[in-house]
C-alpha cells in the first residue's frame, strides 16, 4: 500500500479524479459544475496518459547518437488531442447552459424541472 | 487511386462544410445547395468504394500522411514482424455497408429538410461535419482515431439537436452533451488500458498483440487484468452512445426535442455508428478467442442487451407522443442488435451460428437506421401536415394522409419483424445465431422482442386507423400549430417516408443477396482474424 502510494501515485490521483469527476457530474443539481465535473473527469484521463508515458531520465524521441531510453511520443499526442475534444466539448456545452440560462433564469436542475413542469 | 478515395470520403464533407459557410456570407439561405452538392458527390463516392470492396472484392487501406507512415516491419530477436505507423483508414466487407447507409440517409434528410428546415447555413455546415464524423467512424482501422471521429459526430449532434426551436431542445441536448461525453471518456479509458498492455492503437496490431502474436509477447494476453478492464469501459462507453439501458438517457429527450429533420438524420445514423464501432471492436479486435477465456463478461453484455430489448419496448408502449414511442423503440432495437454482436463471438456458437448471428446483426443495423429514419419522417410529416403528435391526435389521419400513413404501416410492421421486410430478416438470422448457439434466454429475448413492438405499433395503426377522428380535440390544437411558425408538407417530406418504406421492403427481399456481402465478416469473426479480407 505505501509502495502504491509512493511509487505510484499518480494513478491513485488518476483514480480518485476519475471518481470525483464522475460524482459531480452525477450529483451536483448546478448544471455549470456538472460541466466542471466533466472537465475534472476528463482531466483524470489526461493524467493517466501522461503519467503511462513518463519514464525516469527518459529523453525526446529524437534519435541523435547517444542511446538511451526515449520516451513514446504517442501518448502526449493523445492527450493533446483529447484536450483539443474537451475544450470544444466545454464550449458546446457553456453555450448550451448560457441557452438554458436566458430562457428560464436558472441553472438548478431541480428548480428547472419545476419550471420546465408547469409550463 | 481507389484507396485514396476512402480519405476523400471524409474530407469532402469537412471541406464542404467551410464551403456552406463561407459561401453564406456572400448569399443567404445557400447551405442547403452546398450540402445537396457536397452530399450527392460523396454518394456517388460512397457507390463507387462499395462496388471496388464487394465487386472487386479488396480490402482497402489508406495510411494517413504519406510515406513516413504505414506498415512497418522490424526485426525483435531474430523474429521479423510488423506494424503500423500512423492512421490506417480500412474500407472492408463491414464498413462499406455503413458507408454507403451514411451517405444515403445524409442525402435523403436533405430531401426532408428542404421544407422542414432549419435553414441557416450554420446548420448544413454542422451537418456536413456530422456526416464526414459518420464517414470517419466507419472507416477508421485505429482506436484512438475512433474516439476522435465519436466525438466530432458528438459534437455535432449536441449542436443539431440545439438547433430546435424551443430551449427544451437545449436542456436535452445538455443532457446528452453530459452523458454522451462521458461515454466517449469511458471508451477513451478502455483504448488507455488496451495502449498500455500492448503498445499499439492500430486495430489490426491491437488484435495480434492480444493474441500474443508479436515476439515480445510471451503468449495470448486475454486474460490480462487490464485487457480485461479495457473491454469493460469500451463496452460500457459504446453501450451508452448506443443508447443501450439502463444508460439511454439520454436519448429519448434527444430525439424527441430535436427538430423533425434533425431526427430523422441522428435516429438512423448516431447510435448507428457507436453500435458498429462496437460490433468492430467485439468481433475484430477483442476476437472471439478473448470471450472464451471471459465469458462471464460477455454474458453481463447479453444480460444488459436483452434488459434493454424488454424495457426499451415496454415503455415505448406507454408513451403518448409517436417521437418518444420511436426514441423508446431504438433502445429496444438496440437491444438486439448488442445481443446479435455478442451471440456471434460467443464460446458456445458454432461457425453456423456466429455466420447467421454476424449476418443478422449488420442487417439489423442496416435494417433498423432505415426503417427508424423513415418512421421519424412519417411521424414529422404528420406532425407538419396535420399538427398531430400525440396518439390521440393522430386519430383516423389515414383518411386524409393515406400515403404517409401507408408507409408508417409498412415501416411498423417492418420494425415488428413482418415478411418480408428488412426488420425481419435481420431479427430472424439473429433468431436463428441464438439458436445455433443454444442460448435460448437470447431466444426467448428476440422472439418476444417482436410481440413487445407489437404493443406500440399495433396502438399506433390502430389510432390511425381505426379510431375516428376527435374533432373536438382537433381544434384545440390548431392553435399552437400556427404559433409554430405554420410549417407545411412538402412531397420531399412524405418522400423520405415513402422512400424508406420502399426501401426496408426491398432489403427484405434481397436479405439473402445482403447477407452473402458479409461472407468475409463472418469467416474473419470465426477465424478470429484481425482483418476482413474477401
Amino acid at each position: 500500500m505505501i509502495d502504491l502510494l509512493t511509487t505510484r501515485y499518480t494513478y491513485v490521483l488518476f483514480a480518485a479524479l476519475l471518481v470525483v469527476g464522475l460524482y459531480i457530474v452525477i450529483a451536483s443539481s448546478n448544471l455549470v459544475k456538472k460541466v466542471i465535473g466533466l472537465n475534472i473527469f476528463q482531466t483524470a484521463i489526461f493524467l493517466f496518459f501522461v503519467s503511462a508515458a513518463y519514464i525516469e531520465g527518459g529523453a525526446s524521441p529524437v534519435i541523435h547518437g547517444e542511446g538511451g531510453p526515449y520516451a513514446s511520443p504517442l501518448p502526449q499526442v493523445i492527450v493533446l488531442t483529447a484536450i483539443v475534444v474537451g475544450v470544444a466539448l466545454t464550449a458546446v456545452a457553456l453555450a448550451l447552459v448560457v441557452r438554458i440560462y436566458s430562457e428560464y433564469g436558472t441553472l438548478d436542475e431541480q428548480t428547472l424541472r419545476e419550471v420546465r413542469a408547469d409550463e | 487511386m481507389s484507396d485514396l478515395l476512402l480519405g476523400l470520403l471524409i474530407v469532402l464533407p469537412l471541406l464542404g462544410s467551410t464551403l456552406s459557410l463561407g459561401l453564406g456570407l456572400v448569399r443567404e439561405r445557400v447551405g442547403w445547395w452546398v450540402a445537396t452538392l457536397v452530399l450527392a458527390v460523396e454518394a456517388g463516392l460512397a457507390s463507387w468504394v462499395a462496388y471496388v470492396i464487394y465487386v472487386g472484392g479488396d480490402r482497402l487501406v489508406h495510411v494517413l500522411g504519406g510515406e513516413t507512415f504505414g506498415r512497418k516491419s522490424i526485426t525483435v530477436g531474430g523474429e521479423t514482424t510488423n506494424f503500423t505507423v500512423g492512421i490506417e483508414l480500412v474500407g472492408d466487407a463491414l464498413s462499406g455497408l455503413v458507408v454507403v447507409l451514411v451517405a444515403g440517409v445524409a442525402l435523403a434528410a436533405l430531401a426532408y429538410m428542404r421544407r422542414a428546415g432549419p435553414r441557416g447555413n450554420a446548420f448544413y455546415t454542422v451537418y456536413l461535419i456530422m456526416t464526414g464524423g459518420l464517414m470517419g467512424v466507419a472507416l477508421t482501422g485505429d482506436l484512438f482515431n475512433l474516439f476522435v471521429f465519436l466525438e466530432i459526430v458528438g459534437l455535432a449532434t449536441y449542436a443539431l439537436i440545439a438547433a430546435g426551436r424551443g430551449p427544451e431542445a437545449a436542456v436535452a441536448s445538455l443532457k446528452y452533451l453530459v452523458v454522451g461525453t462521458t461515454g466517449a471518456s469511458m471508451y477513451l479509458i478502455g483504448v488507455g488500458y488496451v495502449f498500455l498492455e500492448t503498445g499499439a492503437l492500430n486495430m489490426v496490431d491491437v488484435s495480434r498483440s492480444l493474441a500474443g502474436d508479436a515476439p515480445w509477447f510471451d503468449g495470448a494476453l486475454y486474460s490480462e487484468p487490464l485487457v480485461v478492464a479495457a473491454f469493460g469501459f469500451v463496452a460500457v462507453g459504446l453501450a451508452t452512445k448506443s443508447a443501450i439501458f439502463p444508460l439511454h438517457t439520454w436519448q429519448p429527450g434527444a430525439y424527441a426535442e430535436a427538430p423533425d429533420a434533425v431526427t430523422v438524420y441522428i435516429s438512423a445514423l448516431a447510435s448507428t455508428s457507436a453500435a458498429y464501432a462496437f460490433a468492430r471492436i467485439t468481433w475484430l479486435v477483442f476476437t472471439p478467442e478473448f470471450f472464451a477465456v471471459n465469458r462471464r463478461l460477455l454474458e453481463v453484455v447479453l444480460l444488459l442487451a436483452g434488459a434493454s430489448v424488454v424495457a426499451g419496448s415496454v415503455i415505448a408502449a406507454m408513451q403518448q407522443r409517436l417521437k418518444r414511442t420511436f426514441a423508446y423503440s431504438s433502445v429496444a432495437q438496440f437491444g438486439l442488435v448488442f445481443l446479435g454482436i455478442c451471440v456471434a463471438v460467443h464460446p458456445a456458437a458454432t461457425e453456423e451460428a456466429t455466420k447467421f448471428a454476424v449476418y443478422g446483426t449488420v442487417i439489423h443495423l442496416i435494417g433498423h437506421a432505415v426503417i427508424k429514419g423513415g418512421l421519424f419522417a412519417t411521424a414529422g410529416a404528420l406532425a407538419a401536415g396535420e399538427g398531430a403528435r400525440t396518439l390521440s391526435e393522430i386519430a383516423g389521419l389515414a383518411r386524409r394522409r393515406p400515403f404517409i400513413s401507408g408507409s408508417l404501416t409498412v415501416l411498423g410492421l417492418s420494425l415488428v419483424g413482418v415478411p418480408p421486410s428488412v426488420g425481419f430478416v435481420g431479427k430472424w438470422y439473429i433468431g436463428v445465431g441464438a439458436v445455433g448457439a443454444n442460448l435460448w434466454p437470447v431466444v426467448v429475448v428476440i422472439f418476444a422482442s417482436t410481440v413487445l413492438s407489437l404493443l406500440y405499433i399495433a396502438q399506433i395503426l390502430e389510432k390511425l386507423y381505426f379510431t375516428p377522428e376527435a374533432t373536438e380535440v382537433d381544434l384545440q390544437d390548431v392553435e399552437p400549430i400556427a404559433a409554430d411558425g405554420g410549417r407545411s408538407l412538402s412531397y420531399g417530406m412524405a418522400g423520405v417516408g415513402v422512400t424508406a418504406a420502399v426501401v426496408a421492403v426491398a432489403l427484405g427481399f434481397g436479405g439473402a443477396q445482403l447477407a452473402s456481402l458479409l461472407d468475409p465478416v463472418w469467416r474473419a469473426v470465426v477465424d478470429s482474424a484481425p482483418e476482413v479480407i474477401a
